[in-house]
């Protein structure tokens, strides 16, 4: 479904990718998990076209997408909800997800997504006429997870939904992005919180210093004494 | 007599606040002190003025070259000044530089194109028609500039806040970046803000032209500097601010001119800013427009 080929990505100088390959199956959540600063924000952004790569290639369903400026790898059926959420603050939650339909270049007035969205997270309906900026942490999660759906994504990118997040939010966020997973959606999913996205996800890489290091089922890796001594010693004192 | 003044000075004013509207947006939008407003809308003024000395145009049509002719400069200023440098991400600083570059080419090509001369609308190209009301002199001219005005200003907030297109513009406005995620063109954002923005300001330099009865290549500086105070006076980024703000600098100004001196204008226009700026550093509108305000992550 969505490939990624040997993809390196430099910042002025600074290898913050080298030779990443992996590659995601329709249906499946895969996750991508790793410390701070191993890449994995910068390979959702290589992937979404905000980041130039130095080399390497990006497929999404056959069809190459790296090289395409970034509002055309949405239009293409690729899209990310950012890191820190990111709604568009000023503009209401109603259009916010009217943007994410227009954004991607959606015609018509169908309102099926849009109460898709809204049976999936009711609180988006109950506040729809409400500035997104005045939406707690949690709300504008959903919103920008809403708003991205509102633009019928192929696959799904997330970077770090869970951040910030109180446990309880959390655990809805997750739980709704598995129901979307089982109504047909591809995601690839990049997380700090190992635990939560090893428990999630079908398959998982880990990535360590803009190398993968570690790739397979997602239950094999939480068994892995390796990563469990890596990820999960420190991830067992947080929780 | 006060309230003629007042007139007076409610219409000139509000032509400001159209000149400051479009500075307001692409500082809005693009967070770019476009140094060169003041010479598209010169640009604009020559457009319509030339249509009209060339093709005898009506008025209205004048008008509506100016406002195509201002946007067509505004749109070629932001590919050529602008977006080389937006493509290497270079800090806000470099394209105030850039912009004021930009103007004096474009000062000294109307300068070499016209010799430095002072032109004029042909007198009968409005008609000159003036009511009385209650002793106060209404000239049509007056009316039918501050009827322009308020219908650019009523589409533009219809554009910006009811449509899909302004939509967008105010997701670009607030991240660009997220909006290039969710499948946002900001190419045809920048095209649609430049060209609204010059248009805006063209159709200033056509009515300014016509109501001072001069055109000339420098007409747009002194517009420039006003239009500062005006934003600063009414908050950056708010709207409503910009033409509050307009409308007050053009009575202040048009009631020095005629009960002080004409040379006075500037100075009390500015001591009107410093004393503002004291009471409300954010300018009169800054605070209340704070939440909805157009800001860049």
């Amino acid at each position: 479904m969505l490939t990624i080929q040997n993809v390196s990505v430099s910042y002025s100088g600074i290898r913050a990718l080298r030779g990443v390959t992996l590659s995601v199956a329709p249906g499946e959540i895969f996750a991508l998990i790793g410390p701070n600063g191993a890449g994995k924000s910068t390979l959702l952004n290589a992937a979404s076209g905000l980041v130039p790569l130095a080399e390497g290639e990006i497929r999404l369903e056959g069809e190459t997408i790296s090289g395409r400026p970034a509002h055309k790898v949405a239009r293409a059926g690729l899209i990310q909800v950012p890191e820190g959420r990111r709604v568009i603050a000023p503009l209401t939650v109603a259009e916010n997800l009217e943007l994410g339909r227009q954004a991607a270049g959606i015609r018509g007035t169908s309102s099926a997504d849009l109460d898709q969205v809204h049976s999936l997270f009711p609180i988006l309906a109950e506040r729809r006429n409400q500035p997104a900026g005045l939406l707690s942490g949690g709300q504008q999660q959903m919103l920008a997870i809403g708003r991205a759906l509102m633009g019928r994504p192929r696959v799904l990118l997330l970077d770090e939904p869970s951040l910030g997040l109180a446990p309880v939010i959390i655990r809805e966020v997750f739980d709704a992005l598995v129901r979307l997973n089982k109504d047909g959606l591809t995601i690839l999913l990049v997380e700090q919180n190992a635990k939560l996205a090893l428990e999630t996800a079908h398959n998982a890489a880990i990535i360590e210093q803009g190398r993968i290091v570690h790739k397979g089922a997602a239950t094999a890796l939480a068994g892995d004494p390796v990563v469990a001594d890596h990820y999960f010693g420190r991830a067992k004192v947080d929780a | 007599m006060l309230m003629q003044q007042l007139l007076n000075g409610v219409v000139v004013g509000s032509v400001y606040g159209l000149f400051a509207l479009g500075f307001q947006l692409v500082f809005g939008v693009n967070h770019i002190m476009n140094m060169a407003h003041g010479t598209v809308f010169m640009w604009g003024a020559f457009a319509g003025l030339y249509a009209v000395m060339l093709f005898d145009v009506p008025c209205p049509v004048a008008v509506l070259i100016g406002a195509l002719g201002g946007g067509i400069v505004s749109v070629v200023l932001d590919w050529v000044a602008f977006r080389p440098l937006r493509k290497r991400g270079a800090p806000e600083f470099s394209s105030i530089v850039s912009s004021i570059g930009a103007s004096l080419i474009l000062l000294s090509l109307a300068q070499q194109l016209t010799a430095t001369r002072v032109m004029r609308f042909p007198f009968d190209v409005f008609p000159i028609v003036v009511f009385n009301f209650f002793g106060l002199r209404i000239q049509l001219l007056q009316l039918v500039i501050v009827g322009i005005v308020v219908l650019m200003v009523v589409g533009l907030l219809y554009y910006l806040y009811r449509t899909s297109f302004g939509r967008q513009i105010r997701s670009v406005a607030f991240s660009e970046s997220t909006s290039r995620l969710l499948g946002i063109n900001p190419f045809a954002i920048n095209f649609q803000v430049f060209f609204i923005s010059g248009a805006l300001a063209g159709i200033a330099g056509v009515l300014i032209g016509i109501v001072f009865n001069s055109v000339h290549f420098m007409m747009g500086e002194p517009l420039l500097l006003r239009a500062f105070v005006v934003i600063i006076l009414g908050g950056l980024g708010s709207i409503a601010g910009a033409l509050i703000a307009g409308l007050l600098i053009g009575i202040i100004q048009t009631l020095t001119v005629a009960y002080l001196s004409a040379g006075l204008a500037d100075a009390i226009v500015f001591s009107a800013l410093f004393l503002v700026l004291l009471i409300r550093p954010t300018g009169l509108f800054g605070g209340a427009a704070a939440v909805a305000r157009v800001t860049r992550r």
